[in-house]
């Protein structure tokens, strides 16, 4: 057996389970209508590659994915594309965003399905392909790509490969009722998973509550992947958390869980790796779990991707009158739903619907007594009674001094506060906050290096025309004198006339090499400086607009993800450093010009 | 459907503010029934006397401060400032004495800084320490025990030494604690011979006192008000120091580890006193360090230096350097070196 490590912290509320466990997983049907957020998870937003009016099949693609850190969204049955516009999604931010709605016919006629084959499934390229072309996305409630997750990058072995069976927060028993009904889909998943990254050693973490799914998983596993069994405590599920129960190690602030050999994926996540690989079905659909008191039959729903929150909810018998409060996800960590008609996305593990008496309306915070429950509680083992006290004063350099970016954002703290502070709420606005400060100071920074780069070019351009001008001069003068001593040694009695001529001459010369030049002009035989000066200045305008969509796109995106983030900002800088370059050339083709005019 | 927008976690658990302020006064009652009983009700006038100032002046400085006065009286803990510092004032005190220390309890150390929360002294403390620097006469008699004294006074008697205090007359009697410092030329042993308060353990009374209030404690301790660090570094530093110095019982001797825990108000202290989470240190480890030292100034006060007992001292001398104790006990986060590198 395998010792368990301990993490610090960690709470106990009640587990809520036995509701939704009564029946098996039942399948929610085909809902009228169907909503398809085109970013369902973290990165960049899916590019719609369909019309509106335009009729799809079921597994077909709708949505293709836009770079490395995105993935594809899929049509979860046959009907019509009836619009491509913003709708209410579940996002914390309660901000609408792009969809594709598809009018479902009812037929659920399907395009073929291409399984990987065989021969290819030995390949990393091809299943990484695969699992992103699916558009798998982490089913544990992130939504990070699982391919990205799979490429753990140059020099990084993959030692323990970790399917989290834990879900940890109470009422959620979607990944229970799957590990006790599809263990072996389970199983076959991990196997591809385990294939891609030839760990050492392969572990399922499920937490002691569990004993059907552990049971199940225990029966299918291969010889080489060990079923890990530990006491049940929030939250052991966070990937962080199940890391330190199962290897006693720690993943470093600011890194991830590769930096230190392991890779974790969900249950979830592995049933839908091997469906698309072995079976050819991408990503249309996940089980939900339904819950709350307010519900009058719940239980776990295989639903349909884009299926609205409400229609899914009238399904279960949900009682509008008793529901206080729809939450996406568990009582720990879920979000508010503004307005059921949000549809059910890739990360929906639960809805929850409580009645007021299930989980009363907070009443006011009270003042914080120091009593340091929140710290006990803290599975990151911050000081959130300090954390609350700098994120009130808006002390940005004490939050970050006392790691406010290591807050996995559990809800341990809140959840033991005896006087009620919404603890979490304020780490979030302070981290929001710091993090646009840093932009802004990024930003501001540019503008410095910009401006202080501009500046030392003008200083050296000035110096350039000098040194030409200074040159020319000396190039004068010695012609002059050159002429003047050709000019005295031609005529030796016309001394006076040629000392005369060799002073006249440079002046006079100037004089009529600029007419000529001005004339040259006018008559067009100078067109050719004048079209450079065109070209250059449409350059200027083209790569100024190319740098302000860039900079839009890199405002934009607030996703967390540090590696789009990076990408995004080093594409705005390459564009930064092209504008200045034409800006450059187009400001010394200019003073040419006006210099020579 | 008219949903609420609240944002996560939306389960919280049992505990709340008030109902730890009342587990707190629940659990002064096995020491305050053994203080009664000993000494008469005294204690209980006190209690109910400096309750009734603490909260007038409370909503006086809430309703000035523009604050909601009944929602934040509902956090009790006027209630328990008051019960805290009327335990620790001599029994039969007079009502003025019991009005001036919840003035300083309530307006000078706790709404002054900002209320409940903020203020950096524990304010029953602070409130008892400027009582004994200002009436040091009032504050230094303490009633004669049961068994001791030919007959206790009763609740109508405690009434009249508090409204009326001319016209009372209880027997006092020096503490054990003062006995032990006014005699260091006789040995423990002759000492314990000599004068009928010293008791089995600690003084004759105050023996049981000490185990109401650890009652009290140890319940408070299962109702998980507190953890165990604080009270358990105090009182395990105040009797290592006094068997190191205990000296044989000698005439030098400061007296035994039994009786430095069962005497004074090293129980109540400990429980009630350095648990104070507004005022402590507040990682776990800090909290052993901030204990430990209580337990270490008390027993250098009380043995050196010149007043009755050292709790209030110490307790308000390490509230001062508890952000010292937060700031070098900062516990290492997930994730980072040990050491406090990132
Ligand atoms: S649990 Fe609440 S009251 Fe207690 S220290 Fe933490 S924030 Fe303050
Ligand atoms: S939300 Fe953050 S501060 Fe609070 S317990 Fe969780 S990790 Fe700690």
């Amino acid at each position: 057996m395998r010792r368990v490590h301990a993490f610090h912290g960690g709470v106990h509320p009640p587990e809520n389970k036995a509701q939704s466990l009564a029946a098996p997983i039942q399948p929610a049907g085909i809902p009228p209508q169907l909503v398809l957020p085109l970013a369902q998870h973290i990165g960049a937003p899916a590019q719609p590659v369909v019309r509106v009016g335009q009729a799809v099949r079921g597994g077909e693609l709708l949505a293709e994915a836009d770079g490395f850190v995105s993935v594809p969204v899929h049509a979860p049955t046959s009907g019509t594309v009836s619009a491509i516009e913003e709708r209410p999604v579940p996002h914390p931010s309660g901000l609408p965003a792009p969809c594709i709605v598809i009018d479902t016919d009812g037929a659920d006629a399907w395009a073929p399905l291409a399984p990987l084959p065989e021969a290819e499934r030995a390949d990393p390229t091809k299943l990484r392909e695969r699992i992103q072309g699916a558009g798998i996305a982490g089913m544990g409630g992130a939504g990070f790509p699982t391919a990205v997750k799979l490429s753990p990058g140059p020099g990084k072995t993959i030692e323990t490969l970790i399917i989290n069976g834990t879900e940890c927060e109470p009422y959620i028993t979607a990944d229970d009722t799957l590990m006790r009904e599809r263990a072996g889909d389970i199983v076959a998943g991990t196997r591809i998973l385990a294939d891609l990254l030839a760990p050492r050693e392969i572990l399922i973490g499920i937490e002691d509550n569990k004993p059907e799914a552990i049971a199940a998983v225990r029966a299918a596993a291969d010889s080489d992947m060990e079923v890990v069994v530990f006491p049940t405590k929030y939250p052991s599920g966070g990937e962080k958390q199940l890391i330190e129960i199962l290897l006693g190690k720690q993943v470093p602030s600011g890194g991830i869980p590769a930096d230190i050999g392991v890779v974790c994926q969900n249950v979830g996540t592995a049933v839908a790796v091997h469906e698309a690989v072995a079976l050819g079905r991408p990503l249309v659909s996940r089980v939900t779990t339904v819950t709350g008191e307010a519900v009058a039959h719940p239980g776990n729903y295989e639903v349909l991707l884009g299926t609205p929150m409400g229609w899914l909810l009238e399904r279960a018998g949900v009682d509008s009158e008793r529901a206080r409060r729809l939450v996406m996800g568990g009582p720990m960590m879920g979000f508010s739903i503004p307005e059921p008609a949000c549809p059910v996305v890739k990360t929906t593990n639960c809805l929850l619907v409580p009645t007021e008496a299930e989980l009363p309306t907070p009443p006011p915070a009270q003042a914080c007594i120091r009593c340091g429950l929140c710290a006990e509680a803290c599975p990151a083992t911050l000081l959130p009674q300090q954390l609350y006290w700098f994120a009130q004063g808006k002390e940005y350099d004490k939050l970050e001094g006392h790691n406010l970016f290591d807050c996995i954002e559990c809800g341990a703290c809140s959840y033991v506060c005896p006087s009620h502070i919404p603890l979490v709420q304020y780490y979030r606005a302070s981290k929001a906050d710091i993090l646009a400060r840093r932009r802004e100071s990024e930003k501001a920074d540019h503008a410095r290096e910009r401006f202080e780069a501009r500046q030392a070019r003008m200083e050296r351009l000035a110096a350039e025309r000098e040194a030409k001008r200074a040159e020319r001069k000396r190039a004068a003068e010695a012609k002059a004198k050159a002429k003047a001593e050709a000019a005295a040694s031609e005529g030796a009695g016309g001394t006076d006339d040629a000392q005369a001529a060799a002073t006249a001459d440079p002046i006079q010369a100037a004089i009529e090499r600029a007419k000529a030049r001005k004339a040259a002009l006018a008559a067009g035989t100078a067109g050719e400086p004048a079209d450079r000066l065109a070209t250059l200045s449409a350059n200027v305008d083209t790569i100024a607009k190319r740098l302000a969509a860039a900079r839009e796109k890199l405002d934009a995106y607030d996703g967390g993800e540090a590696s789009v983030a990076e990408a995004l900002k080093r594409g705005v800088e390459k564009t930064e450093e092209k504008l200045a370059r034409a800006e450059a050339e187009l400001r010394e083709a200019r003073e040419g010009a006006s210099e020579e005019a | 459907m008219s949903l609420l927008r609240i944002t996560s976690p939306h389960a919280h658990g049992p505990l709340s503010t008030t109902r730890v302020m009342q587990t707190v006064l629940l659990a002064t009652l096995p020491g305050v029934a053994a203080l009664a009983w000993f000494f008469g009700p005294g204690v209980l006038v006190n209690i109910a006397v400096t309750s009734f100032f603490a909260i007038a002046f409370e909503a006086a400085a809430l309703k000035l401060r523009g604050r909601p006065v009944l929602r934040t009286l509902d956090d009790h803990s006027a209630v328990v400032t008051a019960t805290l510092l009327a335990i620790a004032l001599p029994p039969y005190s007079p009502w003025w004495l019991l009005a001036v220390g919840a003035a300083a309890a309530i307006l000078l150390a706790k709404q002054l800084y900002g209320g409940l929360g903020y203020n950096p002294f524990n304010p029953a403390m602070v409130g008892y320490v400027v009582l004994l620097i200002s009436f040091p006469v009032q504050m230094t008699t303490w009633a004669a025990p049961r068994g001791l004294t030919a007959e206790l006074p009763g609740l109508l008697d405690a009434l009249r030494a508090c409204f009326d205090p001319a016209s009372f007359d209880g027997a006092t009697m020096a503490t054990p604690l003062d006995l032990l410092r006014q005699n260091s030329d006789q040995s423990l042993a002759a000492l314990y011979e000599a004068t009928p308060q010293l008791g089995a353990w600690g003084g004759v009374g105050w023996q049981w006192v000490s185990l109401g209030f650890l009652a009290g404690g140890l319940w408070m301790l299962y109702r998980g008000i507190f953890t165990w660090h604080a009270p358990v570094a105090m009182l395990a530093a105040l009797a290592a120091m006094a068997a190191l110095f205990y000296d044989g019982g000698g005439p030098g001797s400061g007296g035994s580890p039994l009786f430095h825990l069962l005497s004074g108000a090293t129980m109540f202290g400990a429980f009630f006193i350095v648990t104070d989470p507004v005022t402590s240190a507040v990682s776990t480890r800090g909290r052993l360090v901030y204990g430990a030292l209580i337990g270490v100034l008390i027993y250098l006060i009380r043995t050196r230096g010149n007043y009755p007992d050292a709790v209030a001292f110490a307790v308000l001398i390490m509230n001062f350097a508890a952000p010292f104790i937060d700031y070098y006990t900062q516990p290492r986060s997930y994730g980072h070196a040990r050491g406090g590198r990132p």
